[in-house]
């Protein structure tokens, strides 16, 4: 069996679901916040991969077009994250998520 | 709908049909207008009327009620007497499912009997009531409440059936039981109130069972239907289970309102009321109405003997039970009121012999002459009142006999018409109470010699009951009116008349009381002499009808034996008491000294300390079971508490998943969506 090295549509999938595996254990297992963060925009990077594989396969634009509409949205969405971020850097002067405990109870 | 419309029609046709046949009666709403104008005006809009506007307004009110009654009958005497039944239709009440009722009167010869007693007496009463019930701070409050229980005992007695004259039922209750305790700063006055209202509760369950049967064995509970129903299905199947039943649900109905053995003992604690009231609800009119309606049910009674005998028996025990109370009272109201259960039960033992028209007649003459027995004790507590006024005396009695006596030539109107009343309560000849008892007694001795056997019973206990009622009511008499003045010293000089306005009625009183019976003569003293009796068959004929019940016809000569055994025992009793209160100047013992059998009797045979040691005490304990027991532990422990609990554990457990660690809520949403996941593909 020869091995076909080509490069199609499994392999993006299978990239796309090890880095959204990759940004869950991020989430779950880290305590800075920041990387936190990062780690919730690989998840989401990894959801617009398997869109542009998906539109690269059935020759479809919308695919393409939905992930520049999730681009932006995401720009956004950093950008009021990352305010978040830094005014709770301000309230605690740390980035640790376990700090962020005042709902306890 | 068509079905609806289907029935209006219907109904308009038959409107229309008697119409052709009958006068226009619908003026008699106005029975109802006139006292609910005095209600309304008197409770509503009169604020600072002086007393004598607000008497004579309530006053007028219900004078103008009685003449539309007077005019009622006018017209019913102008009818053929075997069409004085005319249903007078207002508006359709109620159509639910089977039930067709009509907002409807019957106007017929027995609705007309009590209409003209109740408008009559109470027009005399309200006018006694402006003079007695002078300077109350509630005057007005009274004369709102007099016209409220006038308009629901019209509703009463004119209701052309069972679920209306429901409503007067316990509408007369409710009033009943405000002016029973109209003088509510008085606990024990209150507690009357409510004694009356919670013993005349076990009467209204016995109605509404009643109401129940006919509705669910016959289909109506329209007048003109359910009789002709009754006697088509049971005619020839008397002592039907269904038709006893309903007798005797009735019957305890009527034992509740009109003061029968075993439910009778409100009724002598209901003279806390003002004097008024317990000449108008509780001896005249109200207490009346259990007697009435056993007579508009005449039909279930003639099919149902057993349920009759059981009636009779009732009747004429609570006849001895109660006259024999009455001979140890010694609160002038508590002896006239035991009077009134004693005379209540000759009404019902009447009914329960099928004397109908007998029962109503004496009805009507006892309303008379009990109506004026009470104005009269009312007049003499009113100038016993003055005289302990006079002398500052605050604990005296005043309604005590002991401290009365020789009252006759200090208020001689009160002290004659008291004592024509009495004299027509014991039963001398010529006076009302003569012919309407001597007619019961004659129909129970006539119910004897039909049957045979123990239903001599009912003559021998109505016979006896004759006897002691004459007996107390002398007593009574002699010990107020005659001998020395026993009151406080001094206050003999406070001691004076009653205004006019208390009088008048008085003195009319006492003529009805004399004439009132001569409108039902016995037979000895001629054929047709008793216009009562004939007056009143035509309501009652249906029922004989149906089972072709011929009373016993007794000859000339026993009726004058009955006569005289009749008047011998009233006498006898009338010269005991002389005996014992005037040639011997006996008088009457001071509580402390009560022994023996007449201490049982001045107890009233310890009837209330039983029932409180038989029924409420038990009903207490079981009421503090349930209220400790269950509601407290069970109820409120187990279930309310319990769910608090529970769910306050609830939130204990789970609270401990809020941590607050952002990445614990991380590793749940992702546990989530992967549960979620696994359940879509999974499967």
């Amino acid at each position: 069996m020869i091995m076909d090295l080509t490069v199609g549509l499994n392999h993006y999938l299978i990239l796309a679901a090890i880095l959204f595996a990759i940004g869950v254990m991020g989430v779950l297992t880290r305590r800075n916040i920041l990387i936190i963060f990062m780690s919730v925009e690989m998840m989401l990077n990894s959801a617009n991969m398997t869109l542009i594989a998906f539109s690269h396969y059935l020759e479809n634009a919308g695919g393409m077009i939905f992930t520049f509409f999730t681009l932006t949205v995401a720009a956004a969405e950093v950008g009021v994250g990352l305010a978040i971020v830094v005014t709770i850097f301000r309230n605690t002067e740390s980035l640790d998520v376990r700090k962020l405990n005042l709902l306890k109870n | 709908m068509e079905h609806a419309a289907e029935q209006v029609h219907h109904a308009a046709d038959t409107v229309a049909a008697a119409a052709a046949h009958a006068p226009d009666l619908h003026y008699a709403i106005w029975l109802l207008l006139f006292p609910l104008i005095g209600l309304v005006v008197n409770g509503l809009i009169n604020r600072n009327w002086p007393e004598k506007l607000t008497g004579w307004f309530g006053s007028l009110m219900i004078i103008g009620s009685f003449s539309v009654a007077v005019s009622l009958f006018m017209q019913l005497l102008k009818l053929d007497p075997h069409h004085r039944a005319v249903n007078v239709t207002f508006f359709n009440w109620l159509n639910i499912g089977g039930l067709h009722l009509d907002f409807a009167f019957l106007i017929d010869p027995l609705s007309v009997v009590m209409i003209l007693v109740v408008t009559g007496i109470s027009s005399l009463i309200h006018i006694y009531s402006i003079g007695y019930m002078h300077g109350d701070a509630r005057f007005r409050v009274f004369f709102t409440y007099l016209n409220l229980f006038v308009f629901f005992m019209l509703i009463l007695v004119l209701g052309n059936n069972y679920p209306i004259m429901f409503i007067g039922w316990e509408g007369v209750g409710l009033a009943s039981y405000l002016l029973i305790g109209f003088w509510w700063e008085d606990m024990s006055k209150a507690e009357a109130g409510m004694k009356a209202f919670v013993v005349n509760r076990i009467g209204d369950f016995g109605v509404l069972i009643a109401m129940f049967l006919m509705f669910s064995h016959l289909g109506t509970l329209t007048f003109s239907e359910v009789f002709p129903a009754a006697a088509q299905h049971y005619a020839h199947d008397l002592n039907n289970a269904v038709i006893v039943g309903i007798g005797l649900m009735l019957l305890l109905g009527a034992a509740g309102k009109s003061a029968q053995f075993p439910l009778y003992v409100w009724l002598p604690d209901a003279m806390a009321g003002p004097t008024p009231v317990s000449a108008l609800i509780h001896a005249a009119t109200m207490v009346t109405a259990g007697v009435y309606m056993i007579a508009r049910s005449s039909m279930f009674y003639v099919l149902a003997p057993n349920a009759a005998w059981v009636v009779a028996l009732i009747g004429g025990f609570t006849a001895l039970f109660a006259a024999t109370i009455g001979l140890r009272q010694f609160d002038i109201k508590k002896v006239l009121a035991y009077s009134t259960v004693s005379q209540l039960g000759y009404m019902v033992m009447a009914c329960g012999v099928f004397a109908f028209g007998a029962g109503v007649f004496h009805l009507m003459t006892h309303a008379f002459f009990k109506a004026l027995l009470f104005l009269g004790s009312g007049a003499v507590i009113h100038t016993m009142h003055g005289g302990l006024h006079h002398v500052n005396d605050h604990h005296t009695d005043p309604q005590d006999i002991r401290n009365m006596g020789g009252l006759r030539k200090k208020i001689p109107v009160t002290f004659w018409t008291f004592l024509l009343a009495t004299l027509a309560i014991a039963g001398i000849p010529g006076f009302s109470g003569f012919f309407s008892k001597d007619e019961i007694l004659a129909y129970a001795f006539m119910f004897f010699k039909g049957e045979g056997g123990l239903t001599i019973l009912p003559y021998v206990l109505g016979l006896v009951a004759a006897g002691l009622t004459a007996f107390y009511m002398f007593r009574l008499v002699y010990l107020t009116f005659y001998g020395k003045y026993k009151g406080p010293e001094g206050s003999e000089e406070g001691l004076h008349e009653s205004p006019a306005v208390m009088t008048v009625p008085l003195m009319i009183l006492a003529i009805l009381a004399v004439i009132g019976g001569w409108v039902g003569l016995p037979p000895v003293l001629g054929e047709n002499l008793n216009k009562m009796h004939h007056w009143l068959e035509p309501v009652f004929a249906p029922s004989f009808e149906a089972v072709h019940y011929h009373p016993e016809h007794l000859s000339m000569g026993t009726e004058w034996v009955l006569i005289t055994i009749a008047v011998l025992t009233a006498l006898f009793g009338i010269g005991l008491a002389w005996m014992f209160y005037i040639k011997q100047g006996r008088e009457a013992k001071p509580d402390s000294e009560q022994t023996g059998f007449a201490k049982v009797l001045w107890k009233k045979y310890y009837l209330d300390e039983i029932y409180n040691a038989g029924v409420i005490q038990p009903l207490i304990k079981t009421c503090k079971f349930f209220w400790h027991g269950v509601d407290e532990k069970v109820v409120d422990g187990g279930m309310v508490h319990g769910s608090a609990r529970t769910v306050r554990w609830g939130g204990s457990v789970l609270r401990t998943l809020q941590t607050g660690v952002v990445g614990n809520y991380a590793v749940l949403l992702v546990i989530g969506v992967v549960a979620i996941l696994l359940a879509v593909y999974v499967r």
